[in-house]
């Protein structure tokens, strides 16, 4: 399988000898949907830092697209984009202008230039407001144009460090239907994010990071296999009145129309649901208490750091 | 990067230079010009009028290619200082970083940047001094030269001034405690052959010094260099190897990654 990335025994060594990366080693496959975990401070930003040249390297190879950032950096930087966590662009600059300059930094001609700023631009609905100061933007805007400037260069790699931090649903959820569909175009997209729902819906594969060691590598469905015990709310049609009793199954309640089943791994609902059915109490709607994913990375990162 | 590219994204960072200040214009370029006309009134008018004639031109004559040379040198300075310095503090350095662009294409994109500016201003301070004093510029290519230079190279001393600041402190106290001494200790009011011999030979060690009299030498014809025992072309040569040491020593610590890279 050819790789978007390839990073081998990759070291950052602060200036004050805090070891933010020590010595990982990451893949990641071409056309792949990828996600970054980690603590705060466990070596993401580093890694994505490390990779768009932010960051100089204490040891360690990085090969974007087959290519080694250190023997052709200028080729390996054409292939990628990268959103990062802060603002960061001139904010009394119009916004067109933020995205269109990126493209020129990139060396692409004026005119290819205009077509791509007008095309991610309008896909992320910011075209209309291209004359606006960026400073008068609200935060989920100021996002839009970041990854609007991130892609303005047709990269094959892109990294979303956080992208959704700090904005609100509706952007968030026209964020994933845009990156699933430049994802299903090609794209490979790394993401770094604490909302690990986010990570579950988008991701195939996973990697978590903790103290600057990857300690997890895996794809998502292989991870969230090992998850031993899942909780479920069940919003019942009726009141149910008494606990159903039955083995290795806990039930709980937080109000009668409602009941917690927590199953562990291999068990399954059926005779939960026969039960209630026998009682003639209807299930309205069936959830995951939390997210699957939160609870696997909640115990890999404690193990990590007993 | 090819060399079109390397192109295009030198003219990306240059407009967008001069698109920054020419869109603050009210600090950028009108400033300037008041200040000269300041200068003209009470240096030129009112005091001037007392001091006679210098290096065999009125003052205000003698004044003026001082004055657009200090115009330059403060303008091209500042320019790239205080845009590479919010650069760096807005984090919008990053949008170069992430780029293939080699180090120089960020250091002549800003330096262009200054030197548009500082050629601008001394454009507007020039056709305001026409309006206080005649002048017939003597050799056309020595002054232009000389303006371009200098203009280089104090944008260069502005981007090694930013790529260290810290803080917007650190971008004010070059310009306050050095440039601006040094300018005004250049003979840019006057002509140093005035000065007592200890503080005479203590100006020779002052770089402005050579700047403004090879700048006055192409404007009026006359300057402190002959009677220094040196030709312009001394002054050039030492523009120009302040030049070639200032750019090496700014690319060699953006190939550092000094305060751009963690």
């Amino acid at each position: 399988m050819e790789k978007a990335l390839e990073i081998s025994n990759l070291k950052k060594i602060y200036k004050g000898g805090l070891v933010a990366l020590n010595g990982i080693d990451l893949n990641v496959n071409k056309g792949d949907f990828f996600a970054l975990l980690g603590p705060n401070g466990a070596g993401k930003s580093t890694t994505i830092g490390i990779i768009s040249s932010l960051v100089t390297k204490t040891s360690g190879h990085v090969k974007l697209l087959g290519i080694d950032i250190d023997k052709n950096h200028s080729l390996a930087k054409k292939k990628l984009g990268v959103v990062g966590q802060e603002v960061n662009f001139n904010q009394f600059e119009k916004v067109g202008n933020i995205v269109l300059n990126q493209a020129g930094y990139h060396g692409i001609n004026m005119k290819k230039a205009k077509e791509n700023t007008e095309h991610f631009m309008k896909r992320l609905d910011i075209w209309d407001r291209r004359d606006e100061v960026a400073r008068t933007l609200s935060g989920g805007m100021k996002r839009r144009v970041m990854v609007a400037k991130a892609l303005v260069n047709n990269p094959e790699l892109l990294i979303l460090d956080e992208p959704t931090a700090g904005v609100d649903i509706e952007f968030r959820r026209s964020l994933w239907e845009f990156l699933i569909d430049i994802n299903k175009l090609g794209t490979t997209i790394i993401l770094t994010t604490h909302y690990l729902e986010e990570a579950e819906r988008l991701c195939k594969n996973i990697a978590i990071i903790d103290q600057g060691e990857i300690i997890e590598n895996s794809g998502m469905q292989d991870l969230l296999s090992r998850l031993e015990a899942e909780t479920f709310v069940l919003d019942l049609g009726s009141e149910l009145r008494d606990i159903p009793q039955l083995d290795g199954f806990t039930f709980k309640q937080n109000n009668p129309k409602q009941l917690i089943v927590t199953i562990k791994k291999n068990q399954n609902l059926n005779s939960v649901f026969t039960e209630l059915s026998n009682r003639q109490v209807k299930v309205v709607s069936m959830r995951n208490e939390t997210g699957r994913l939160e609870e696997l990375f909640l115990n890999l990162v404690e193990t990590s750091g007993s | 990067m090819t060399t079109l590219e390397i192109l295009i994204a030198l003219r990306t960072i240059v407009r967008k230079e001069i698109q920054r200040f020419t869109r603050i214009w009210a600090q950028t370029l009108v400033p300037p010009a008041i200040m000269v006309v300041l200068y003209f009134i009470i240096f030129g008018t009112l005091i001037g009028s007392r001091v006679g004639q210098m290096g065999g031109f009125d003052y205000m004559q003698f004044m003026v290619p001082g004055l657009i040379m200090m115009s330059v040198i403060n303008n091209s300075y500042s320019n790239v200082v205080s845009s590479f310095f919010g650069v760096k503090f807005q984090n919008s350095i990053e949008e170069l970083l992430i780029t293939g662009m080699p180090n120089y294409v960020i250091l002549c994109g800003w330096v262009l940047g200054g030197l548009a500016r500082g050629l601008i201003v001394g454009f507007m301070v020039t056709c305001v001094s026409l309006f206080f004093a005649e002048l017939v510029v003597v050799n056309w290519l020595l002054t232009l030269l000389v303006v371009l230079l200098t203009s280089i190279l104090f944008s260069l001393g502005g981007f090694l001034n930013a790529l260290f600041a810290e803080s917007f402190d650190d971008i004010s106290i070059v310009p306050t405690f050095i440039l601006t001494p040094l300018i005004y200790l250049g003979g840019v009011f006057y002509s140093i052959n005035l000065l007592p011999d200890f503080w005479r030979n203590f100006s020779l060690v002052n770089p402005i010094l050579y700047m403004v009299n090879a700048f006055r030498e192409g404007v009026l014809g006359v300057s402190d260099l002959s009677s220094l025992g040196m030709s312009v072309s001394y002054a050039i040569y030492m523009i120009l190897f302040f030049i070639i040491f200032l750019f090496s020593i700014n690319l060699y610590f953006l190939n550092m990654g000094k305060g751009i890279r963690t």
